[in-house]
This record gives C-alpha cells, sequence and structure tokens, in this order.
C-alpha cells in the first residue's frame, strides 16, 4: 500500500531527469518536497537577467517551474560560501573543465541529508542515471556519492534503481522497486518516453550540464582569476563578472571586462563603485571594468583598447572618461589602438 | 498581521527568491512582505515560488527599472 507518512525530498535541478525521478515516487504516494542548490554557477537565469539581446527568451527559473509541475514544494538554498571549498579542493578533481561534478553531487546530497533530518523526512532522491554522465554517474562512482554524502540506503534513484542494490524505502516497502526504472547509458530515449507517458511536454534540456563549470570559457576565465588573484577565494561579485563582457589582460597586474551589449553595460554600471571605469564621451561605446592595480600608463593603454571597441574605432583620436571609484574623473584623449597590437593572447 | 519590506535589488536570479523565501519564513500567516528587485526574471520566479509554497501574489510589476512583488504570507508548516 502506498504509505502517505512517508516523506522524500528530492533535488530538483531543473532539468527532465530530476522532473521524471520525482513523479515516479510521487506516483507511488509518497508526500515530496523538491530542494534545489544555487551555487553561484547555475546557469540559471542570471545570463537572461543581464543581456538584453535575450531577454525576449522566457525568464524563468526551470527548478522552480519544476516544481510547478509537481505541485510539489521548492526550497531553494544558498549555498554560495560552503560551495567554495568543493570547487577549490575537489577530492576527485575536475571533468573536463572546472567542473567538479562527483565532489558537487557528494555535496549536494549531503546537504539534502542535512534537511531531511532537520525536517524529519524520509528518504532523498536525485534524478541520477547510470552512464548517463562521464564523472559523477557512472556505475562506480555512483556508490561514492551515497557512501561520502553520509546518505547511505537512504539514497534513491528512481530512474536506475532496478540496476543498483535495494535501497532503505524499497527494503521497506515504502516503494516498490517494480514501479521504479533501469535506465541506463546516455541515451534519452527512454527518459523522453517516459516524460510522454506522463504527459510531460515541455521541459529544459541542459546539454553540457547545469552549471557553467562545465563551460570551457568560463572556466579559462576562472583559472585567470585564480592566476592573478592572491588566492582562489571568491566572492559571488567574482564569480558572476567572470559572466559578463569580453574579458582582456594586456599586462600581468590588470585585466579589463568590457560590455558587450547594453543590458552588460547596464549591470556593470553597478560595479564602478568597487572598479576604475572607463567609457568614451566623445563617441558611443561600452563600458569597461579594470581589474587590478594599475598605473597611469597602464590606464592609458586600457583607454587606447577600450576605444578600439567603439564607434571612435577608426578615429583619429577619442576622449576616454577615466572615472574612479570615489567618484572623481578624469577625461584622456587617445588613439584608439591599432587592431594589429591587440596580442590575440590578451584574450582571457 | 503587519507588512514588511524587502530591498532584493541588484541581486540576480535566485537570489531575490531566495531572499523572499528566507524572510518569508520568519513571518506570520497573514503578514504582508513588499519586495522590490531589480531582476526582470523576479516578476516570474518570486510570484511562482509564491504559488508553489502557498503565498498569495496580492500585485507584481516593472516600475521603471524596478519590479514591485507585494505577497500575503499563506499557512505556514512551523
Ligand atoms: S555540472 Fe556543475 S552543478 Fe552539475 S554536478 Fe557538475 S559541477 Fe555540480
Amino acid at each position: 500500500m502506498p504509505n502517505q507518512k512517508h516523506k522524500a525530498v528530492s533535488l530538483i535541478s531543473g532539468g527532465l531527469d530530476s522532473l521524471l525521478a520525482t513523479k515516479v515516487v510521487m506516483e507511488q504516494g509518497i508526500h515530496v518536497e523538491g530542494i534545489n542548490f544555487f551555487t553561484g554557477f547555475c546557469v540559471e537565469g542570471h545570463t537572461h537577467a543581464i543581456r538584453k539581446r535575450d531577454q525576449d527568451k522566457p525568464k524563468r527559473n526551470n527548478a522552480l517551474w519544476v516544481a510547478e509541475q509537481l505541485g510539489i514544494k521548492l526550497h531553494i538554498i544558498d549555498v554560495i560560501d560552503e560551495y567554495k571549498d568543493v570547487l577549490i579542493n575537489p577530492k576527485h578533481g575536475y571533468g573536463a573543465n572546472l567542473n567538479p561534478c562527483l565532489d558537487c553531487k557528494t555535496f549536494m546530497v549531503s546537504k539534502a541529508l542535512q534537511w531531511l533530518e532537520e525536517h524529519e523526512f524520509d528518504f532523498i532522491i536525485t534524478g541520477e542515471v547510470i552512464g548517463q554522465r562521464p564523472m559523477s554517474q557512472r556505475k562506480d562512482t555512483m556508490p561514492v556519492v551515497a557512501r561520502d554524502s553520509g546518505a547511505g540506503d537512504r539514497l534513491l534513484r528512481p530512474l536506475c534503481a532496478q540496476n543498483l542494490p535495494a535501497t532503505l524505502p524499497e527494503r521497506e516497502g515504502w516503494v516498490k522497486r517494480e514501479g521504479l526504472y533501469g535506465f541506463s547509458g546516455r541515451s534519452r530515449k527512454p527518459q523522453m518516453a517516459l516524460a510522454a507517458e506522463f504527459g510531460f511536454e515541455e521541459y529544459a534540456q541542459p546539454a553540457g550540464g547545469c552549471c557553467f563549470l562545465t563551460d570551457k570559457n568560463y572556466s579559462d576565465k576562472l583559472v585567470d582569476m585564480w592566476q592573478h588573484h592572491s588566492s582562489r577565494d571568491y566572492e559571488l561579485d567574482d564569480i558572476m563578472l567572470l559572466k559578463v563582457g569580453r574579458h582582456i589582460r594586456p599586462r600581468d597586474n590588470f585585466k579589463m571586462i568590457i560590455g558587450r551589449e547594453e543590458g552588460e553595460n547596464k549591470f556593470m554600471e553597478g560595479y564602478r563603485k568597487e572598479f576604475i571605469s572607463l567609457f568614451c564621451s566623445s563617441h558611443s561605446g561600452p563600458l569597461v571594468l579594470i581589474d587590478g592595480d594599475v598605473s597611469d600608463e597602464d590606464l592609458l593603454l586600457a583607454a587606447s583598447i577600450a576605444a578600439r571597441f567603439g564607434q571612435g574605432r577608426t578615429a583619429e583620436s577619442v576622449v576616454m572618461e577615466i572615472n574612479y571609484p570615489d567618484g572623481q574623473s578624469k577625461p584622456v584623449a587617445v588613439a584608439p589602438i591599432a587592431p594589429a597590437n591587440i596580442d590575440e593572447a590578451w584574450y582571457v | 498581521m503587519s507588512t514588511y519590506q524587502l530591498d532584493a535589488r541588484r541581486l540576480l536570479c535566485p537570489m531575490p527568491v531566495i531572499k523572499v523565501q528566507n524572510r518569508a519564513s520568519e513571518l506570520n500567516t497573514g503578514d504582508i512582505l513588499e519586495v522590490v528587485c531589480t531582476d526582470p526574471g523576479a516578476v516570474n520566479d518570486v510570484p511562482a515560488w509564491c504559488r508553489i509554497n502557498g503565498h498569495e501574489v496580492i500585485s507584481a510589476g516593472q516600475e521603471g527599472d524596478e519590479v514591485k512583488i507585494i505577497l500575503q504570507i499563506g499557512e505556514t508548516d512551523e
């Protein structure tokens, strides 16, 4: 008999797998609530919110949307600070880019376990499928997540449970094993068929993963930041700024962040009290933030590079305003740098 | 029943939702929370969060560069 008394917390990423895994367990009469962790690197929303050209796309948070489809509560937890250690010191290393997937999954399940204990829930659900992801979802790494997170047999993966040893909710009869699935491998077909069976027609399909750390360009910028900051520690603003603009490092001691369009310029405006910023007053052009300790000579170089990205790029001379965080500003006339003098290696 | 304000300006989603969620957990059924944000996504996300968690959205809309959402706390579990 389905048992209403038992409660599960489900890790909701906003993708199809966690949607289905949750639904499968709800179908067995279990009370489920969702949990979603915000690490600061989640692809969710941010870029849409910043970039004007993306603003006609629906700006919905997929995890909230999934919870609404399922009719369950969703608890969104800020884990930005705790996540630093996962990213900086991953026990199991990184994937293809700076994605510490195995440690990340373990961390998230351990946080879900903590929530479960505080709220007297009985077990944890994830949408993991054996063989789906090269690092965290292999037959040999799935027990690692269960063990290292401390969740042990209270971790149920409904989409591939039939390929794994029976967990506590199955052994206790809270859920029927035959009502779970035995998916494996990279094919998405079984999930799509199950989605159709449940009548889910629309869902997010994250390509590489659920966060920016799987993105090569983003990871390159993060490595550059770590190489040039005194420690690998970071604040939310640091990692947010890696998502915006063109990043150019003409000298070891400073980097320029050049807005690529209106939405980014507007977002970057909010940082003018923390960084020296440049903008062209004689022509239109992007807002530029300077990250690092700079000399007057560095600022002239930065101004000539910034001039190359504005409407005055072919003018003999443009006026750039140098704005300091304390509110002072200084105009300088510079010639836009010749394209041949922009070293490709400066692009981060 | 009291009215409270929450400033979630300059935060990008999901931070405004997290702030609303954490603040709402401290309030009582019937209390009003007025939230102001600058992330345009908040106009969808905060009401979605309210719907799934049983709070009532009294109004949600864009006012210039800001998004203003007024909600009323529903039945609380705790
Ligand atoms: S893709 Fe990102 S969020 Fe997803 S498991 Fe890997 S590191 Fe964690």
